[in-house]
């Protein structure tokens, strides 16, 4: 269940840092581990650099969650960007179009705890990272 | 209509340019009352004058709706010079933009009085000067925001440059403490600075200290390995220092690692490094008594 939410501009660097801030603000609220808190704004600063630099920019959506207990936090970052036709292939380590390492993709996704993406060529790309405390 | 004739406004201008002059500068001074530590008012009754000395040859040429034309380029050239001026002064933009729209009220005094007597001309010029120095005013704004963004983007460059010190531990060892994100207007900035110390110090040694840096993304360590892929080949070795447990433990996961540069937890751990590279020893004297 969402307690609270915030959806955020995604579309230059400084709005990227103003999503790791905030989602950082929330996790030293939320008492996560110091780790904890470096590996989501890790992955939320991958998610969010290819979706400005591929997507071409988008939104962030910042959930606060409590189910059973537990208090999590979900962040949903979207793009209209040309999508992804292999995800697959994308999210090999190594594996980039661009210039990049081609670690951003895959590495986000062992960064935390549940990792969903969703992406269709023309349709743009959306991820959700999700982590519990 | 007079649109198609020649407008009256430079001749009466001319006629009345003293007391115009006068009225201008006193709406000056009043718009400007609370900032009179900006500019005096003799300062301020020259650049009136020298613009009344621009503005009336470029209305006698008859383009008096269109400030594109050649003839008003001396007029434009004068505001741009004004609008910079400001910005650097502090001024703010409608402070700046005073400067043409407080001419309104003299002019019109001046159009008035001098055609009352057909109200139809009179009209049609009150809309010529009107529309004419709102576009100047237009024009001086522009120039001033302009002039504005150019200043806040010396200052981010300055900015950069001082919150990337490089600085000389030991001879022949350079350290670049790291602060924030390392993104790749920084990284450039941070390569220059530090590829010129070593130049200027001929070091063989750079310490780069990410301490100060909170993540440390692909973004990051790929700028990171640049800038050490630049010191190598100008000859010098550069060790990484400052990584903490948390930024360690998530590179992990992440998958980058800093290839073969030597890591080191501390700058105290790569100082010491740095001192066996160079052949250098600390000694713990033997206390005399
Ligand atoms: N939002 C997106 N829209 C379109 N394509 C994307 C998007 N995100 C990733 N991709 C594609 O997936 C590839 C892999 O992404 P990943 O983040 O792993 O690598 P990278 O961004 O190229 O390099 P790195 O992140 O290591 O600096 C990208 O090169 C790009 O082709
Ligand atoms: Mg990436």
């Amino acid at each position: 269940m969402s307690v609270s939410s915030k959806v955020l501009p995604m579309r230059t660097e400084e709005d990227l840092m103003i999503v790791r801030q905030t989602v950082k603000a929330w996790m030293i609220e939320q008492e996560f581990s110091l780790l904890e808190q470096t590996k989501l704004v890790t992955a939320i600063s991958e998610i969010g650099r290819n979706a400005l630099v591929y997507g071409g920019g988008g939104s962030a959506l910042l959930e606060q969650l409590l189910e059973n207990c537990r208090v999590g936090i979900r962040v949903t970052i979207e793009d209209q960007g040309p999508g992804i036709a292999d995800i697959e292939q994308a999210l090999q380590d190594a594996y980039s179009t661009g210039n990049g390492l081609g670690f951003g993709l895959s590495g986000a996704k062992r960064l935390v705890m549940d990792f969903d993406i969703c992406s269709k060529p023309g349709q743009g790309t959306r991820i959700k990272m999700t982590v519990w405390n | 209509m007079i649109i198609d004739n020649i407008s009256r406004i430079a001749d009466i201008i001319t006629r009345h340019q003293e007391s115009i002059l006068n009225d201008w500068l006193h709406e000056q001074l009043v718009a400007l009352s609370a900032r009179q530590d900006l500019i005096s008012e003799s300062n301020l009754r020259l650049q009136s004058t020298e613009l009344l000395s621009l503005f009336v040859p470029a209305c006698n040429t008859g383009s008096l709706s269109d400030i594109t034309q050649p003839e008003w380029a001396f007029v434009l050239d004068f505001l741009n010079k004004i609008s910079s001026s400001r910005a650097i002064l502090g001024f703010s933009p409608s402070e700046t933009a005073t400067f043409i729209f407080s001419l309104k009220q003299p002019l019109f005094d001046c159009l008035r009085q001098e055609l009352n007597s057909d109200a139809e001309v009179l009209v049609d010029e009150l809309w010529i000067a009107t529309v004419l120095l709102d576009k100047l005013g237009l024009y001086t704004t522009e120039v001033f925001q302009k002039s504005r963004e150019e200043i806040i983007r010396r200052q981010q460059r300055d900015m950069l440059e001082l919150s990337t010190p490089v600085v000389k531990l030991w001879d022949g060892i350079l350290a670049v403490p790291l602060i924030g994100t390392l993104d790749s207007i920084r990284t450039q900035v941070v390569m220059e600075t530090l590829l010129q110390s070593i130049v200027d110090t001929g070091s063989h040694i750079a310490i780069l200290d990410i301490t100060g840096v909170p993540i440390v993304d692909t973004m990051i360590a790929q700028n990171l390995l640049k800038t050490v892929a630049a010191a190598r080949l100008m000859g010098s070795e550069c060790i990484i220092c400052g990584i903490r447990p948390q930024i360690a433990q998530t590179m992990v996961h992440l998958g980058v690692a800093f290839g073969d540069v030597v890591t080191k937890a501390t700058l105290s751990d790569a100082l010491a490094y740095a001192f066996r590279r160079i052949n250098r020893a600390v000694i713990q004297q033997v206390a005399h008594d």
